[in-house]
């Protein structure tokens, strides 16, 4: 008995791991690229890791009018609602950090302790900003003294649909940390991922699927970085764009800038110089300047009765 | 233009007479069609669908589908406010564009046709029509006289156009005299209309008649009392146009001509909201009925929100940027 079990265990078949298809996310849903193409991504040292969708101006376009539809929801709902939302991301996020910290090793040739640090940063990163959504008001806005009988408030508003482009080097924190100031300040983003390794950030968007953040309100593209952010510069319906991807690019960025003006978007672009390849130093304080940079001052006179 | 291999023969059928016939006539000249085959009609409308219009094509088709749109409100709310701010915009549906064509007519309830009239002849628009629904729309629930009354006030109000419904309950319950009828009497009041009269649109409401076979039987029937166009929709009961459906009737329209000669135009209403469906249909009339159906008085879309998005392609294609609902205006 135990001999012909031991027997049939010599000649099974060896299992096939099962690999996975990694897919765009756009309006909540994980479609393929309208396009129907592909990409191989690399580790650092130049091993494939898998097949990344390579999007097209129609994903950019579908992506766009996902956002758009997703922004009242967003910005309506309380700044202490998005809060709790964004906190729920980072308990997700802690939740599968085996996950993320193989995926962000492999991407950025990190050792383990190394990518655990980026993930342990990213998750700080959300908290980070889920603790800003009901307290940015107080620091960009409030009574203004006026020579008149009015009442003068201003009040921070969010500026719409931001196209971001994520940083390239950084793939898991980088990404957080120009998503979160978007959302914490009721924006929705159209995230187009790092070209060379966009496979943390395809991973974070089963995050985000599974914790509140309702569909469309981020929408998450992958591939060529100068393909996707050329439709979406001049796209009218977009109100904001983040630069930090293409900084890499002066000509990129220089273009860019001009499909913006198109429509008087309001553009990001940070200052060069970490020193890593990417434009900032992504372990560092965030500060708020970008939270502030993706919000309207909206100014209220109300006549006084004394 | 090839025809295609899934459409059923003609069906045989004797001349139009002026005297109308029995009901044991009509019910077995209309259970004498044939039979729909329902896979073969959706995997045909399904193919279609894959078609790309690209370009010069779908600068063409987006021109044609703004001049074949029925700009249409049917809300109890309407206001006359509301109803001349839709004949501006279908009279000049982009404003900042003059090269855009004018929409084929707006679609309003009879007692607002009227106001509608006026309002496309200040905007210079007298050439789009005024469509009123009559006859009890959307249900179609009431008497024969009160039907007769209600298309007769939109014609004296000034409507070029009256979309009549056909009575559901009678048709399912196998009385096809009665619709006829019905049909017939409402055709005689749309006759003082202008000119030769106000051309007839008859609206079966695909989603109630249950079977593509009954919506055979409903376009011929339609056809045969003198309709001008047959009609998918109200756009007021759940279920819309279809493509299918459309395909079916267009299939019927296309018989009936070869038939007597006479041409009858297709509206599909409902439902229809994206430009590309639009264009959709456009190759479905164009491969169908044929191309002679592919002008405003032959093939209509009963829409509102669809010319904003014919609109938004249009920019792109004029452009080469994306545009946003925020460029076109809201109803």
């Amino acid at each position: 008995m135990s001999e012909q079990t031991a027997q049939r265990r010599v000649g099974a078949p060896r299992r096939l791991g099962v690999l996975k298809t990694y897919k765009l996310f756009v309006g909540g849903k994980f479609p393929r690229s309208e396009s129907g193409r592909v990409y191989e991504v690399v580790d650092a040292k130049g091993e494939w890791l898998a097949n990344a969708p390579l999007s097209s101006r129609k994903d950019a376009r579908d992506a766009v009018a996902a956002a758009r539809k997703a922004f009242p929801g967003w910005s309506g709902a309380t700044a202490y609602n998005r809060g709790q939302v964004l906190f729920r991301v980072a308990e997700m996020v802690e939740g599968r950090r085996a996950q993320f910290t193989s995926e962000v090793a492999a991407a950025e040739g990190l050792s383990a302790a190394r990518a655990s640090a980026q993930v342990d940063a990213a998750i700080d990163r959300i908290v980070w900003y889920a603790g800003w959504t009901d307290k940015i008001a107080q620091i960009a806005g409030g009574p203004n003294p006026v020579a008149g009988p009015f009442l003068n408030v201003s009040t921070p508003e969010p500026t719409g649909v931001v196209a971001v482009l994520a940083p390239q080097r950084s793939s898991l924190l980088g990404l957080i940390s120009v998503l979160g100031p978007v959302l914490a300040g009721g924006g929705t983003a159209v995230l187009v991922a790092s070209e060379r390794a966009p496979l943390p950030a395809l991973s974070f968007a089963e995050v985000l699927a599974t914790s509140d953040v309702p569909g469309g309100v981020v929408n998450l593209l992958s591939g060529r970085t100068a393909e996707l952010a050329a439709p979406l510069a001049a796209h009218r319906d977009v109100d904001a764009l983040d630069l930090t991807g293409a900084c890499g690019d002066p000509e990129l960025v220089r273009e860019l800038e001009v499909a913006a003006a198109e429509n008087l978007k309001r553009v990001h672009r940070p200052r060069a110089g970490a020193g890593n390849g990417d434009a900032e130093d992504w372990a560092a304080d965030p500060g708020t300047g970008r939270l502030l940079a993706f919000l309207e001052t909206k100014t209220v006179w109300h006549p006084r009765g004394d | 233009m090839p025809t295609p291999p899934s459409s059923p023969p003609a069906a045989p059928r004797p001349p139009v007479t002026g005297t109308a016939p029995s009901q044991a006539e009509l019910r077995s000249r209309l259970h004498g069609l044939p039979g729909v085959d329902a896979v073969g009609l959706e995997q045909r409308a399904a193919g279609l669908a894959t078609r790309s219009i690209k370009t010069t094509a779908k600068a063409y088709a987006l021109d044609l589908a703004i001049s074949m749109v029925d700009l249409t409100t049917l809300e109890g709310s309407d206001t006359a406010g509301k109803v001349r701010a839709l004949c501006a915009k279908a009279a000049r549906p982009d404003p900042g564009d003059p090269t855009t064509p004018h929409t084929a007519a707006v679609c309003v309830y009879p007692d607002l046709a009227a106001t509608a009239k006026e309002a496309l002849a200040a905007a210079g628009a007298p050439q789009v029509e005024v469509a009123a629904v009559a006859t009890a729309f959307p249900s179609g629930r009431a008497s024969l006289r009160v039907k007769i009354a209600d298309a007769e006030d939109a014609v004296a109000a000034g409507a070029d156009e009256v979309d009549m419904v056909i009575d559901r309950g009678a048709f399912l319950s196998g009385d096809y005299l009665k619709v006829h009828e019905e049909i017939r009497a409402v055709k005689e009041a749309c006759a003082a209309g202008p000119g030769a009269g106000a051309r007839l649109k008859v609206i079966f409401e695909n989603a109630e008649l249950a079977t593509y076979d009954n919506i055979r039987r409903a376009s011929w029937l339609a056809m045969e009392a003198g309709a001008d166009f047959i009609k998918t929709s109200t756009g007021k009961v759940g279920g819309a146009a279809t493509l299918p459906a459309t395909l079916l009737m267009l299939e019927a329209v296309r018989g009936y001509h070869a038939a007597t000669g006479t041409r009858v135009g297709v509206k599909p209403a409902g439902g229809i909201r994206a430009a590309k469906d639009a264009l959709r249909y456009l190759v479905v009339v164009n491969e169908t009925a044929g191309p002679e159906w592919l002008t405003p008085d032959w093939f209509r879309f009963g829409a509102s929100g669809l010319l904003g998005d014919l609109l938004m392609q249009r920019h792109k294609l004029a452009t080469g940027a994306y545009s946003g609902a925020a460029y076109v205006t809201v109803d």
